[in-house]
């Protein structure tokens, strides 16, 4: 074997642009806090946290789905991410702590500003009575700030866990004790065991419950099945994308030796056919309201294709179903560099901007601006994002040496 | 439509199958193909052959498809025979979709299936050559074809260096031919085949 870069080290410039992303980002926010945030008028108050609210939520998503990614392929029993499987596992990391930030604006959301705000309106009981809201009055069993609180803390907090499960264990594929059939068997059977216990909790909280929770109960009478779904194909297309521009730019700097275009490739069509059933959601949820035309249904698209939103909905749909399906079709598309990238920061960016319109959407019906503060919101996450996979990255070896499956990532042909 | 002389070399192990023929074609002899039971990763490329251009006919048809259902649908209910169905309008996008996506698909899979049996020349009493019955089942069959240049027992000698199982001579039709299965027998023992 020849001798590979094993170990990451965080560039000077990276840590630099990263923190002064960050404070850009926390500096917005500030300013946004005093400037909405402060404002007497609850309605500005909730676009203040509406916006940081998506832009936690979308964030921590994106990055729990690099979990998801790993604990799926491990059930699987696919190989062919070994090679580059720290990366995932470095992006995952972030989960804990956007989790954490996501966490309290949420609780701040229901239980700090409670009824008073128009966010979230099945906290405020006395004035469902008021207008006869019978429909929602019915689902305050499950809309509730005591069931939102616990469900909320449970999801992230096991998301947290069961990642860190599965991060613990990876370590021991860098260990010698690791080589021979034996221990090579018993390693992966925990792995499955591990993974297949994530998955159980992310169905049940990003593949149904959790979306319910936090962004479709804005829209308190409405309601979709295609909604978690949808959600959740948004977040693992761009957690996908997210994987994909790590990658290539740990190859850029001249690690993962082992990585080559045939782990791009798989990368890409990832990308490629999430896209796709992202877009098959979206149709499935549209093109069923619009074909029933009931009014209750319809709310939910009223201001959207024919209001203020017209445009960020339409830009949604070009983004993330006609760029990719044109630009990704192609096999030699999937196995270049610069095209990749290109795509998976557009995608990221779609899917964005398709958390803005679902969660702003509803909080702020009357005008639709993707302003300073979206922008700010959104660049301090994505700078401490970057500061702390890059610090997660340097702490392991970048390839697991004694996976039992490593050598079919290193031989694998697309 | 005429036969020629092919030497055809059995292997039972891809590992030793890739070697083979990388040395076969460095040597400057030319494989008219290798007959697997299953697909092997990479023979393609070790073979040298271009990329296929299936895919490129499988996104004609698809697109031929799109257009074929939107151009007919939007026909139908906007000029030919315009219908209210549930107050929408005439022109009515979304409800087209379904059956755009299916037309698609159909035209690209059915377009496919037709195009990959014209390249691979199948079709219902169509016959081929078959150099090796075990092809199917378990061995590796790597058939080189002879020109007039060729030193025949040195190719042969060099095929079972390379670690064939068995290696013969076979004068065959390398093109299609009509016939049926009843037939096929006699058509190899008689006229096609002989076996050096």
């Amino acid at each position: 074997m020849v001798a590979i870069k094993q170990q990451f080290e965080v560039p000077a410039k990276l840590k630099t642009w990263s923190l002064a992303l960050t404070a850009i980002g926390a500096l917005a926010i500030i300013i946004g806090f005093v400037h909405w945030g402060l404002s007497p008028d609850q309605h500005q108050k909730d676009i203040f946290w509406g916006t940081v609210m998506y832009n936690s939520i979308f964030f921590m998503l994106i990055t729990n789905a690099s979990m998801f990614f790993i604990c799926a392929t491990t059930l699987a029993m696919g190989g062919w991410q070994t090679a580059f499987r720290r990366v995932p596992e470095a992006i995952s990391t972030v989960v804990p702590i956007f989790g954490l930030i996501a966490f309290s604006v949420l609780i701040y959301i229901t239980w700090g500003m409670g009824s008073s705000t128009h966010i979230y309106q099945w906290l405020n009981k006395a004035q469902l009575e008021k207008d006869g809201n019978a429909e929602v009055l019915k689902k305050l069993g499950f809309l509730n700030p005591y069931f939102f609180f616990i469900w909320t803390t449970l999801a992230i907090g096991l998301w947290s866990l069961l990642g860190y499960r599965m991060r613990k264990l990876s370590r021991e594929a860098d260990e010698a004790s690791l080589k021979g059939e034996e221990p090579g068997r018993s390693f992966i059977l925990r792995n499955t065991i591990s993974a297949a216990v994530f998955i159980v909790w992310f169905a049940l909280t990003v593949g149904s419950t959790i979306p319910w929770l936090w962004m479709m109960s804005i829209d308190a009478n409405w309601y979709s099945t295609m909604y978690s779904w949808y959600t959740f194909a948004s977040s693992f297309v761009s957690g996908m994308s997210l994987i994909a521009l790590w990658v290539i730019y740990l190859k850029n700097k001249g690690y993962l030796e082992y990585t080559n275009e045939e782990h791009l490739h798989d990368l890409g069509k990832f990308m490629f056919a999430f896209s796709i059933f992202w877009t098959y959601l979206w149709f499935s949820q549209y093109m069923l309201i619009w074909y029933g035309n009931i009014p209750e249904e319809t709310v939910y698209f009223k201001h959207r294709v024919q209001g203020p939103y017209k445009g960020i909905f339409f830009l949604n749909i070009i983004i993330n179903f006609v760029c990719p399906i044109l630009i990704l079709m192609k096999r030699s598309a999937k196995r270049n560099y610069t095209l990749v990238t290109f795509m998976a920061v557009l995608i990221i960016f779609g899917h964005w901007i398709d958390f803005y319109q679902m969660v702003m959407g509803s909080i702020r019906k009357e005008s639709a601006s993707l302003s300073w503060l979206d922008f700010g919101t959104a660049a301090f996450f994505v700078g401490m994002m970057i500061y702390i996979v890059a610090n997660s990255l340097s702490k392991k070896p970048l390839v697991p040496k004694y996976h039992p499956f490593l050598k079919e990532s290193l031989i694998y042909n697309t | 439509m005429s036969k020629k002389k092919f030497v055809v070399a059995a292997f039972d192990d891809e590992d030793v199958l890739f070697p083979a023929v990388k040395k076969v074609r460095t040597s400057g002899y030319k494989i008219h193909d290798v007959y697997t039971p299953f697909a092997v990763h990479g023979l393609d490329h070790a073979l040298g052959l271009r990329e296929t251009s299936l895919h490129t006919a499988g996104f004609i048809y698809g697109i031929t498809g799109t257009t074929t259902a939107l151009s007919c649908i939007s026909w139908i209910l906007t000029a030919d025979w315009p219908m209210n169905f549930g107050g929408k309008p005439h022109f009515a996008l979304p409800a087209w979709i379904p059956i755009t996506f299916e037309l698609t698909v159909l035209f690209a899979a059915v377009g496919m299936v037709l195009t990959f049996c014209y390249l691979c020349q199948l079709a219902p009493f169509v016959k081929k050559h078959h150099f090796h019955a075990r092809a199917t089942d378990d061995l590796f069959v790597m058939v080189i074809e002879c020109t007039a240049k060729t030193n025949v027992d040195d190719l042969m000698g060099f095929l079972s260096s390379t670690g064939a199982l068995e290696v013969n001579v076979q004068v065959a039709e390398p093109e299609w031919w009509l016939g049926t299965y009843d037939k096929e027998q006699q058509l190899i023992k008689g006229s096609h085949v002989e076996v050096a």
